[in-house]
């Protein structure tokens, strides 16, 4: 009996890495197509019809090109790095349910799961940016750190308050909770939680405009400078798996997971289309902002976000506290 | 408990994944180093010196502050899953938690730790 489940987890967790590795892939056509379109440009084109076949040629191009490990780097340091950061970027997925019952495990603390491994990918990213010996990189590797421990506290206050409201960490339960009425439309405090999730979101995964890691007019690329090769590819396969979780755990807080008109089997693709739509919100973001200095970063995060995310979850407790749940139910 | 099971075996399976594709490359890849190539990437210059060097205190308050908040997040967790059952009373606990840590961010506002110089 006890083979068979671990079977069933094995296929469960083989699948699910595979959808992930092609979904991240395929994402970032996307975003270079999306980001062609809004410069006026056309993108990838030349690789298969409309350039799809392009990421396949990016994974074979970087796959066959030489790895080149600085000699006065930290070899081990340098060279586990890449895995250190692959896998909590990517163990972010295991506890998402995609729709009821599809998943790999929906586990009774998933938020808080969630958010735990998430916060870890920093120990990979430090370790590429000290282990490189290289200006750039360990500027880079400070100043992640100094914006994880600057954002986590947002980002975990502001994913507190769908908790709150739906009284569960299991993020199956949090959508159930939505089915009356989506948090985000929930008045006011829905969708300040949500944008606060969203900025929280954005510096957490280091993106514009809160990029001053990577930085590339005066960090060129930041901690992966030195990386070559797969070990880059594996990098920056990490990061937008990193990216691609937090939209779906977006869309499950806020956005009302699988729910949506129509049979229930649509469930998979109303969350997708969700997690999509958070995902090019990021992006649009990305490519339509400019970068801001590191003290404003910081400002923005301890001056603003983390005493307005504190008071909405107070709030959000407040109704729970007061109406006994967020429905009234 | 089974669920952490396959949570184990997805981490397994990632760590097989990197693993495998970089020794996929390896076999593949040239590897023709020379000693520019090996050097460290500084826009073409000759880099002066190691980086690992010590960085300025600021960086320990800001970390300060976040243990502060980070461990609060900690009382935060347990207390929303069971706010509907514990009422007003619970709330008004935690409230007044939040309020005393406030008062901490307030001053840490007020001598300027915030500010990045």
């Amino acid at each position: 009996m006890t083979t068979a489940l671990a079977v069933r987890d094995f296929v469960a967790a083989f699948v699910l890495l595979n959808a992930v590795i092609a979904v991240v892939t395929y994402v970032t056509l996307l975003e270079r197509k999306f980001a062609a379109r809004m410069q006026s440009r056309i993108g990838p084109y030349r690789v298969g019809p409309h350039g799809l076949l392009q990421p396949i040629a990016d994974a074979l191009k970087l796959m066959m090109k030489e790895d080149v490990v600085p000699a006065t780097s930290d070899r081990w340091v340098f060279n586990l790095a890449p895995l250190v950061f692959l896998i909590p970027c990517v163990l972010i997925f295991a506890t998402i349910p995609f729709a009821p019952g599809l998943g790999l495990a929906d586990l009774n603390i998933g938020v808080l799961f969630f958010l735990a491994v998430s916060a870890l990918e920093i120990v990979g990213l430090f370790m590429a940016g000290w282990g490189s010996n290289n200006k750039y990189a360990l500027l880079s590797a400070m100043r992640a750190v100094n914006q994880i421990i600057s954002y986590d506290l947002p980002f975990i206050f502001a994913a507190l308050i769908p908790v709150v409201l739906g009284g569960t960490l299991r993020l199956g339960g949090i959508v159930e909770a939505q089915r009356g009425l989506w948090f985000v439309a929930y008045p006011l405090l829905g969708q300040l939680g949500f944008l606060a999730y969203l900025v929280a979101m954005i510096a957490a995964e280091n993106r514009v405009p809160f990029d001053i890691l990577e930085a590339e007019s005066e960090l060129v690329a930041g901690f992966r400078v030195e990386y070559s090769g797969m070990k880059f590819a594996l990098i920056q396969l990490a990061e937008y798996a990193h990216v691609i979780g937090t939209s779906y755990l977006g869309a499950l807080l806020f956005l009302g997971g699988w729910l949506g008109p129509g049979p229930a089997w649509l469930g998979l693709i109303w969350l997708s289309l969700k997690a999509l739509a958070v995902f090019l919100l990021v992006t649009w973001v990305r490519w339509s902002f400019v970068r801001i200095r590191v003290d404003q970063i910081l400002g923005i995060s301890w001056k603003l976000l983390l005493p307005a995310t504190l008071s909405l979850l107070l709030v959000a407790a407040a109704v729970v506290a007061y109406s006994g749940g967020a429905r009234g139910a | 408990m089974s669920g952490y099971v396959g949570v184990a075996i997805f981490a397994g399976l990632i760590l097989a994944f990197g693993v495998v594709s970089l020794g996929a490359a390896a076999l593949l890849r040239p590897f023709r180093p020379n000693a520019a190539k090996l050097g460290n990437y500084e826009c073409g210059t000759e880099p002066i010196g190691s980086a690992w060097v010590q960085f300025p205190v600021g960086f320990y308050l800001v970390a300060l502050m976040f243990i502060v908040f980070d461990t609060l997040a900690v009382f935060l967790i347990p207390w929303a899953l069971v706010l509907r059952s514990l009422g007003p009373g619970g709330f008004w606990a935690m409230a007044l938690f939040v309020g005393i840590i406030g008062l901490g961010w307030a001053y840490a506002y007020r001598e300027g730790i915030l500010e990045w110089k």
